[in-house]
């Protein structure tokens, strides 16, 4: 069968909150101008915030721009920040609450609101919709497509019904080309689509490494007799050691909800280190479990965050489309806060293309200047030093310098830091690395990693090509076994990755395809880049509520 | 031949349910909510059906709030031709939805009526009967297999212990089972097309039907966690727990 086409004057990938801005702001000038705009989005979850994991305290100021009457709109902004408290952990009982004279000014949170980002993405699709945006859910882009003369002409989306050997089943249904004017990647960190992009047009050729974190995050039901609107609190230091960087969390939502979760940056180089065990244990610091006690979890997941910043910042323009938001790396580390910037970067990107339609088609270059003049990019810009001060000097001095810069010179000190290895190339072997002896869950507070998947309501087809694709498929048992005790079998907090004893005496390494959070830290992380992510059959991942 | 299929909007199976802090019933709040399974199943029969030329038009019927439009979407992606909504927010039991049904069924006069054997969320398993008793149309229910033959329709039933095949007179019901088929995938094109689809929107009043609840919900209950197992190191000491504290020898 011959796949179909369609036309469109955009299309977008991912409808993440940087997606949906694009689709929004496009759609809002079209109305303006009385002008026909054919604008689809494509959204490999099930739903639109099936597949969105975020804190999140959000920044209002690009949801402002786009809709000043977000309110009466009815947009899920519910709950104000009503208190910061940031701890340095200095063990498992004890933390050092931070006063809030020393607390670098890019983390308060005046003004701003605790927010599900998936809830945010459900709202934002609607207004979408209205406007007379079409959205896909259930349509992974699996493929970039080319015109002859090597510019992006738009995206295919994956076939459907294809069996585990590559067969095609009773169900079989080719995908589709959507053919666009211009084609928006908006995939969120690591999308796999934007990773091709980067390559074909050396996108990144000039900036630094793109440096990432997992975050590891569950929603809980708490006592309502401890909870408290708006409360947020930040931390650092335990449970990871001077080695690991990385930051906790943990917000007052609505409805008797907190959400909590921890940040391990993926620089860390101990391969044993598990972000999902270290997350685990967290919980169990007094300044956690007193909210957590009484209460039930609703929902677990996790997904990498971009945290590069500035310094990699990678071309955002291409011949035939644009990359935006998280997709390009537009997070403020600083704050880590990527929700507000990923928006502004897609309402930049719809003012930049609806003004290329209008005048016949020009090229996007015009992006870069306008992306530079926005306020997300001086803000970027502000907190440049951010990230490789903590790789620098650790989550302690870094946070001093970080203080220092922050508040004293509003993040112009005339010099920048720079932190030039990729995450993947940081670890040590395993005889150089200490074990790290993680205490057994309780199943109270502290749970395993299947029973926490299991709240992640995920699910993929069974019968279809396993989705996380190995270049060379000894690498994990002949290299990376015996040099970093294969580390995937910790990283991935879904237990993808199992090294199994077999029978025979032998070992087996076993990919458990249909439990994958679409984190994307494997496709990170790996020490030898031999696991690559791509996009399984439509609808597949977890289905996360109001993460 | 016309033909009638009800589809119900429920909590997606991939999603792991919660009951409520207060037992009162499952927390549907932020929840991934889809078509039910068996409806889907249905709508794909109804649409082979047509395909094959056997009947000339699919109508899709959903009882429920607002949000339902999304299934009967859906539907239409899946190639139903227009869709009824009824709209209420009020929890319905199985008869208040037999009670509207049959007064569809009064109005489209369709030569089959297709159901899911039942739904996923409340598992009651009653609807297709009742609305058998109340329009007095011949049912075939748990349907693996429906062939339409000479003006009847054979429907192929798994029953405890094996299949039974019974011959129907139309106008009848069919509720279908699991193996009944697979259903297809909707294509990106079929789910722009389903946006400009017919769609009806009516309340329960319009057919003067009474839905208040006759079933009373007293509480919901999570069923009881497992216990964690142990790892008994020998054979005695295995025999000494299933003595001393399981009690069972
Ligand atoms: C644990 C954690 C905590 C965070 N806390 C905060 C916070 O407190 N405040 C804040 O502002 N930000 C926070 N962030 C960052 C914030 O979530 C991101 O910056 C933001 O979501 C980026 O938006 P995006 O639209 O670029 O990408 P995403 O939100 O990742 O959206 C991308 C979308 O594209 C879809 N997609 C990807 N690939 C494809 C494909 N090939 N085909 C179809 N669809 C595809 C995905 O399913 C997804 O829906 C946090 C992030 C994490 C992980
Ligand atoms: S397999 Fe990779 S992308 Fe999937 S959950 Fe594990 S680490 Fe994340």
């Amino acid at each position: 069968m011959k796949r179909e086409a369609m036309e469109f004057d955009v299309v977008i990938v991912g409808a993440g909150p940087a997606g949906l801005s694009a689709a929004i702001r496009l759609m809002q000038q079209a109305q303006e101008k009385a002008q026909e705009l054919m604008v689809c989005v494509v959204e490999k979850g099930s739903e639109v915030g099936a597949h969105t994991l975020s804190g999140a305290v959000l920044e209002p100021r690009a949801l402002n721009e786009l809709f000043p009457d977000w309110k009466d709109r009815g947009a899920p902004l519910h709950t104000p920040v009503s208190q910061d408290e940031i701890y340095l952990f200095t063990g498992p009982e004890d933390a050092k609450k931070i006063p809030n004279g020393l607390v670098p000014k890019t983390m308060h949170n005046d003004g701003n609101f605790v927010v599900s980002v998936g809830n945010l993405c459900r709202w934002l699709a609607e207004q979408a919709e209205t406007l007379g945006v079409e959205i896909f859910p259930g349509f992974a882009a699996a493929e970039i497509l080319f015109d002859a003369d090597g510019a992006v002409k738009g995206i295919a989306t994956g076939d459907m019904g294809v069996g585990e050997d590559g067969q095609h089943k009773d169900s079989y249904m080719p995908g589709m080309e959507l053919h666009a004017k211009y084609t928006v990647f908006a995939e969120g960190c690591r999308g796999h689509l934007g990773k091709q992009l980067m390559e074909r047009f050396e996108l990144d050729k000039d900036a630094d490494p793109q440096h990432y974190g997992i975050g590891i995050k569950e929603l809980w039901d708490i006592d309502p007799a401890k909870h408290q609107p708006g409360l947020v609190i930040h931390g650092g230091g335990w449970p990871l050691d001077k080695e690991t960087n990385g930051g906790s969390f943990l917000y007052h939502a609505e409805n008797n909800q907190v959400v909590l979760g921890l940040i391990v940056d993926l620089s860390y180089s101990n391969p044993y280190v598990s972000p999902f065990e270290e997350m685990q244990r967290m919980k169990h610091h007094p300044v956690f479990k007193q909210y957590l006690e009484g209460g039930k979890r609703v929902s677990y997941g996790a997904r990498a965050i971009a945290k590069g910043g500035f310094n990699a910042l990678p071309k955002m323009h291409f011949p035939g489309g644009l990359l935006v938001g998280c997709d390009a790396g537009t997070l403020n580390f600083a704050k880590i806060k990527g929700t507000h910037t990923a928006m502004k970067s897609g309402i930049v990107s719809a003012e930049t293309i609806f003004f290329a339609i209008d005048q016949g088609g020009l090229d996007l270059a015009a992006y870069a200047e306008a992306f530079e003049a926005s306020w997300a990019y001086d803000e970027l810009y502000r907190s440049r030093n951010f990230g490789p001060a903590m790789h620098k000097f650790g989550t302690l001095m870094g946070g001093a310098f970080n203080y220092v810069d922050q508040n004293w010179f509003k993040g112009k000190l005339p010099f920048t830091l720079r932190d030039r290895t990729s995450d993947y190339a940081q670890l040590k072997p395993a005889a150089e690395s200490n074990k790290i002896d993680y205490p057994k869950p309780d199943g109270v507070i502290s749970f395993d990693k299947l029973s926490s998947v299991f709240l992640s309501s995920t699910n993929h087809e069974e019968d279809q090509p396993c989705h996380l694709k190995l270049k060379n498929p000894s690498i994990p048992l002949e290299r990376n076994l015996p040099l970093f005790d294969e580390p995937a079998q910790r990283y991935c907090p879904a237990g993808v990755y199992e090294v199994v004893d077999e029978e025979s005496g032998g070992k087996r390494f076993q990919i458990n395809a249909q439990n994958c959070l679409h984190c994307k830290t494997c496709d990170i992380k790996d020490p030898s880049q031999n696991i690559t992510w791509v996009a399984p059959e439509g609808a597949g991942g977890p289905n996360y509520p109001n993460m | 031949m016309k033909i009638l299929v009800s589809v119900k909007r429920v909590v997606d199976f991939n999603v792991k349910v919660r009951v409520k802090p207060d037992g009162t019933g499952v927390d549907l709040g932020n929840v991934k909510m889809a078509m039910n399974p068996f409806c889907e199943i249905a709508v794909e029969e109804g649409v082979r059906l047509k395909e094959q030329g056997i009947a000339d038009e699919v109508v899709v019927v959903s009882i429920g709030p607002k949000a339902c439009q999304e299934q009967i979407r859906t539907a239409m992606a899946l190639g139903a031709d227009r869709g009824i909504q009824i709209e209420t927010d009020q929890e319905l039991d199985s008869l208040a939805v037999a009670k509207l049904l049959a007064k569809v069924v009064e109005e489209e006069q369709p030569g089959l009526v297709i159901l899911g054997k039942q739904s996923i969320d409340s598992d009651n398993n009653q609807t297709g009967q009742m609305l058998g008793a109340l329009t007095g149309m011949p049912q075939g229910t748990f349907a693996s297999e429906v062939n339409l033959v000479e003006g009847k329709v054979e429907v192929t039933r798994e029953v405890d212990g094996g299949l039974q095949t019974l011959s129907l007179n139309l106008p009848a019901i069919v509720t279908t089972d699991l193996r009944l088929n697979e259903p297809r995938y909707a294509s990106l094109p079929n789910f722009m097309k389903a946006k400009r689809k017919p769609l009806d929107t009516k309340s329960p009043a319009d057919f003067g039907v009474d839905i208040s609840p006759r079933l009373k919900t007293l509480k919901v209950e999570p069923p009881a966690e497992r216990q964690a197992g142990i790892i008994v190191g020998s054979v005695d000491e295995l025999v000494e727990k299933l003595k001393n504290e399981a009690k069972v020898i």
